[in-house]
């Protein structure tokens, strides 16, 4: 097929090198097989994550789902990057998550309307897109391996070189843009703290009135909580 | 290891996302399809990256350093997006996405083919101001 | 200055006097009534001294174009001539009368303002009509007399009948409008330019191609504006108007404008021996058909219009035997006599507060109340039966010897049937005439029965003109029969000694059968009570004129019928009373042939339009509406809905452009 022949022109200097291995594709191997299997894994904690009723598990799913990607990070070799993952995704992020359902009061135990009706809709256009990803990726790359052999691509040695000789302005720019995020969430916190004093400005009368409102000792926690999830990762990111 | 499997896998995941950011309620679960998806992608970076680090000898390692901006940026993102979150559900005493409808024409003036009711409503309208 | 600056002021004094009457009406009434009746005045000074000047000379010719008007040249113009002088006169002194009388007739009406701005602009339209020497520009006045006649005759526009019978006086002239509009072209076209003086040497040199058909389309508009049969019937009707309008424009000018065409253009009709014809056949049906028409009416005013259309009649009929010496003479002693009958009749109205003449036989003494009217209008209705010596029989003696005159062969101008036609539907007239004459003046003035009522003097402004008006009526007549010819084509105007006989001999048996039937019906003017006074006698003429007009139909059964066994016109008449009260039915032919058709057709198109246009434009604002329903229902405000479709069009959109990129 000709999108075989596009994806073979474009990997046109590898292509050679990588034709002269023998790689069975129906013989796959050890690491193909573990993979497949945490990937199988990874992929069900995903749609139990996107599919379970009740809030506080589809966090813990969330988990398990963040953690097999960082054994799938590990498997290609790029061990910086799998713990990184581990750290601040299911260090921070997730609990930043459960955070955020314990502050809005999010029902424990199972909610029959955690789905919105737009499911089918949703559905189909998740089904039709991910037919036609798997399409386009299957009949491109069927024919490519990776070397896994060798030197690791993704060790903390390489991408730590790679980082501060090629990236660090984008580093830095970045560090920036963290800074920025920060102030950020300290303002929307701030602001509507101050909507929370006068609620009738802005806030809709029926809500306004609702018992929902948290009271303000709730600011503080979420201010750290977003600072909580930004600082560390800044500092694994300049470690 | 042949490139398809942590492509398929990306997709998949990509798609799982997809799902829960068009079918959850909840705004946090909506958040968290969306990290799903940003994940999809890295670790599609990842793949690339090693690929590519051996078979081009390509040095630069940005499938990797992109990696980890984007970490950073969905850290971040999460950061904002729980804020938000947040102050909407003090305002609006909800974090459901989908009754979040201010954008619609409120049901008050809803009158598509009743051209009878909008022309007393116009002259109240005109009354009151 | 010179004549011709003179003549050209006359028309437009009258002019400029209407549009500040009508600019300062709201913000300086004081004003209005000198700027009503001064311009008039002006311009009937002025038009005596024209007429002085030019004294029945060469006629006057002066043009100017204004800007090239294409083939046919359109060019302001005056042309003078001894019949122009004259009824410029006759017009300023009508006109100048009619506004003096209205200060009084309508002294407290708040539309004074715009009525006595009309009546100048209609003044200043009649003299540009009478001097005009461009058959274009005497269109233009031709057309603004008859706006101006549909705005007065609805001035009591809060009465139906006067909202009807402005409708219908508009329309029905314009009914004969249309064809003289196409004559006019069709001669111009012939002579190859508008002026009168040009189109006259084209026919005496023979280059008219299409006499008749010229003639009979030209004599539509006259018979429209002339109020001449089959076109006559909204003259009747125009009497909703005030008292002063149906003088001015009913009686002595606007009807009057048609036979002055006639005679202007009489070469032109002359080329025709069938125009002639139908012309003469044409003046007689009239004649007869409103003499026994006026016969029969009980509105006071209407059995003056039936007598207008009748002596129009005459007026047509000495055109159609090529006389129009005689035709003009009429026109002028009629203008007179008529227009102090029209406003005699206004003052009778006032006094005895109805239009009715059964409910005026029915009052006592009314002459005592308004000696000035009852004696004016003696004179005057003498002159409408054209009894010696007064001015009607010399103008009506001069018409029916022309007539005979054609008759006997003496001349080669018109056709001999032509001049016998005219002549016996003219003496059967002047039978008429007398007859509905002394019934009118018996009924109204040798009423027995209750008091009048007394609402005082009359105003001065209103009794004075009477007598102004009367003086020609009375004297000038055989003075006139002597000088005319000098000022018209010189034809002699002395009334033979035959058709003086005969005539005076029919007009005194139409009065004293008249007389004989009154006598023998008035007893039974006791027995059968009846009448109709206005509510308010103590109002200005106007207001008690508007609300006599309103009360008579719902009073009588019908704006022209009394049911009084007392006229001696239902004994003259008899079966024929019925139908002469109605005019005959010509409004229920015409009703039956146009009006109903027109209804129907509009009917029909107001059916085509609701039903079967508006269903086409309804379903091509529905598709749309649809389709704005269904895209509204999609906005729901849900942000899920919204990134579906967005990732699904994406989704499509991929798809579409991989299938492109590898040419599957």
């Amino acid at each position: 097929m000709t999108l075989a022949a596009t994806a073979g022109l474009l990997a046109a200097g590898p292509a050679p090198v990588a034709a002269t291995e023998t790689h069975g594709f129906l013989s796959p191997t050890g690491v193909e097989i573990a993979f497949l299997l945490v990937g199988l894994v990874t992929f069900g904690a995903a749609l139990v994550t996107v599919t379970t009723r009740q809030l506080v598990h589809a966090a813990l799913w969330l988990v398990v789902t963040l953690g097999g990607l960082a054994v799938e990070y590990l498997l290609l070799t790029a061990e910086f990057i799998a713990w990184v993952q581990v750290l601040i995704y299911v260090g921070s992020v997730v609990v930043l998550l459960l955070f955020g359902l314990m502050l809005t009061r999010a029902p424990i135990g199972r909610s029959p309307d955690a789905d919105s009706g737009n499911r089918w809709a949703a559905l189909a256009v998740a089904v039709a897109a991910a037919g036609t990803l798997i399409w386009v990726v299957v009949d491109a790359f069927r024919t490519t391996w990776i070397d896994l052999d060798g030197p690791a691509a993704g060790s903390t040695k390489a991408t730590g070189e790679s980082l501060f000789q090629n990236w660090v302005l984008p580093f830095e720019a970045l560090s920036v843009l963290l800074l920025a995020a920060l102030v950020g969430a300290i303002v929307l916190s701030r602001k509507a703290k101050a909507e929370s004093d006068s609620p009738s400005v802005n806030s809709r009368p029926v809500t306004g009135s609702s018992p929902s409102v948290p009271d303000s000792r709730n600011h503080p926690i979420g201010r750290n909580g977003s600072a909580e999830g930004t600082e560390p990762s800044e500092q694994e990111g300049a470690r | 290891m042949h490139l398809a499997y942590p492509a398929v896998l990306s997709a998949l995941l990509f798609c799982t996302g997809l799902y829960g950011v068009l079918a959850r309620r909840n705004a946090i679960l909506v958040l968290m399809s969306v990290e799903l998806m940003l994940n999809a992608v890295n670790l599609n970076l990842v793949a690339f990256d090693v690929w590519l680090s051996k078979t081009a000898e390509e040095t630069l390692h940005s499938g990797q350093a992109l990696t980890l901006f984007t970490i950073t940026i969905a850290a971040a993102e999460i950061g904002i997006g729980l804020a938000i979150v947040l102050a909407v559900y003090r305002n609006r005493g909800t974090s459901d996405i989908d009754k979040l409808r201010d954008t619609a024409e409120s049901h008050d003036t809803d009158g598509p083919d009743r051209d009878a009711l909008t022309a007393p409503q116009a002259e109240k309208a005109e009354a009151t101001a | 200055m010179t004549t011709t600056n003179l003549a050209v002021l006359v028309p437009l004094l009258p002019f400029l006097g209407a549009a500040a009457g009508l600019l300062l009406g709201r913000t300086a009434p004081g004003f209005v009534r000198p700027l009503a009746v001064l311009p008039t005045l002006a311009s009937l000074v002025l038009a005596t001294v024209v007429a002085l000047r030019q004294g029945g000379d060469q006629a006057i010719d002066a043009a100017t174009g204004l800007t090239p008007t294409g083939s046919v040249p359109i060019e302001l113009a005056l042309h003078i001539d001894g019949f122009a002088a004259l009824v410029a006169v006759l017009v300023g002194v009508v006109a100048t009368c009619v506004q003096t009388y209205s200060t009084g007739y309508l002294r407290e009406d708040p539309r004074y303002p715009s009525y006595a701005a009309l009546v100048s602009l209609f003044t200043s339209a009649m003299l540009l009509v009478v001097y005009s020497g461009d058959l274009m520009v005497l269109l233009v006045g031709w057309e603004i007399m008859g706006i101006c006649s549909y705005f007065l005759v609805g001035h009591y526009w809060e009465t139906p009948e006067a909202r009807a019978a402005s409708i219908k006086a508009f329309l029905v002239t314009k009914l004969g409008d249309v064809p003289f509009l196409i004559g006019l072209f069709a001669l111009a076209t012939d002579a190859g330019s508008f002026r009168i003086t040009k189109v006259l040497g084209t026919v005496a040199s023979g280059g008219l191609d299409h006499p008749t058909l010229i003639a009979l389309l030209l004599l539509a508009g006259v018979a429209g504006k002339s109020a001449q049969f089959p076109l006559h019937t909204w003259l009747p009707d125009a009497m909703a108007g005030p008292t002063p309008v149906s003088a001015l424009i009913h009686a002595a000018t606007m009807v009057a404008a048609g036979v002055y065409f006639i005679a202007r253009l009489l070469p032109v009709f002359a080329a025709s021996q069938a125009a002639m014809i139908v012309l003469a056949v044409m003046a007689a049906v009239t004649m007869l058909g409103s003499g026994l028409a006026a016969l029969a009416q009980d509105d006071i005013k209407r059995v003056l219009a039936y007598s207008t259309i009748g002596q129009l009649g005459y007026m047509t009929g000495a055109l159609a035997v090529a006389d129009r010496g005689a035709a003009v003479f009429h026109l002028l002693s009629h203008g007179a006599f008529k227009a102090l009958l029209f406003l005699a009749a206004g003052v009778i109205i006032h006094a005895a507060g109805t239009n009715s003449l059964a409910a005026m036989s029915r009052m006592g003494h009314l002459r005592a109340r308004v000696p000035d009217a009852y004696w004016t209008m003696t004179v005057a209705l003498l002159a409408l039966a054209a009894i010696p010596p007064f001015s009607g029989f010399f103008s009506k003696e001069s018409v029916l010897g022309a007539a005979e005159h054609v008759a006997t062969g003496h001349t080669e101008q018109a056709p001999g049937a032509a001049g016998w036609t005219v002549l016996i539907a003219g003496l059967i007239t002047a039978l008429l005439t007398a007859a509905y004459a002394m019934r009118l003046w018996l009924l109204a003035f040798r009423g027995r029965g209750a008091d009048a009522p007394d609402h005082g003097r009359q105003p001065l402004t209103m009794t004075v003109v009477l007598w102004m008006l009367a003086a020609p009526s009375l004297a000038v007549g055989a003075l006139a029969y002597r000088v005319l010819p000098d000022w018209f084509d010189g034809r002699d105007l002395t009334p033979t000694l035959t058709t003086s006989v005969l005539g005076t001999g029919v007009a005194l048996i139409g009065g004293i059968v008249t007389y004989a039937a009154w006598r023998h019906t008035t007893a039974l003017a006791a027995r059968v009570p009846l009448g109709a006074v206005a509510a308010h006698p103590e109002g200005d003429a106007a207001q008690v004129e508007a609300e006599a007009i309103a009360s008579h139909a719902p009073v009588y059964g019908g704006v022209a019928y009394a049911p009084d066994p007392a006229d001696p016109g239902r004994l003259l008449l008899g079966p024929l009373h019925r139908h002469a009260a109605v005019g005959f039915h010509l409004d229920a032919v015409y009703r039956a042939l146009f009006v109903r058709p027109v209804q129907a057709g509009a009917s029909l198109v107001r059916f085509l339009d609701r039903e079967v246009v508006d269903t086409y434009v309804r379903g091509a604002g529905a598709l749309p509406r649809w389709l704005g329903i269904a895209v509204r229902r999609a906005q729901t405000g849900n942000v899920q809905t919204y990134v579906s479709a967005l990732l699904a069009g994406t989704v499509v959109l991929a798809v579409a452009a991989v299938l492109v990129a590898t040419g599957a």
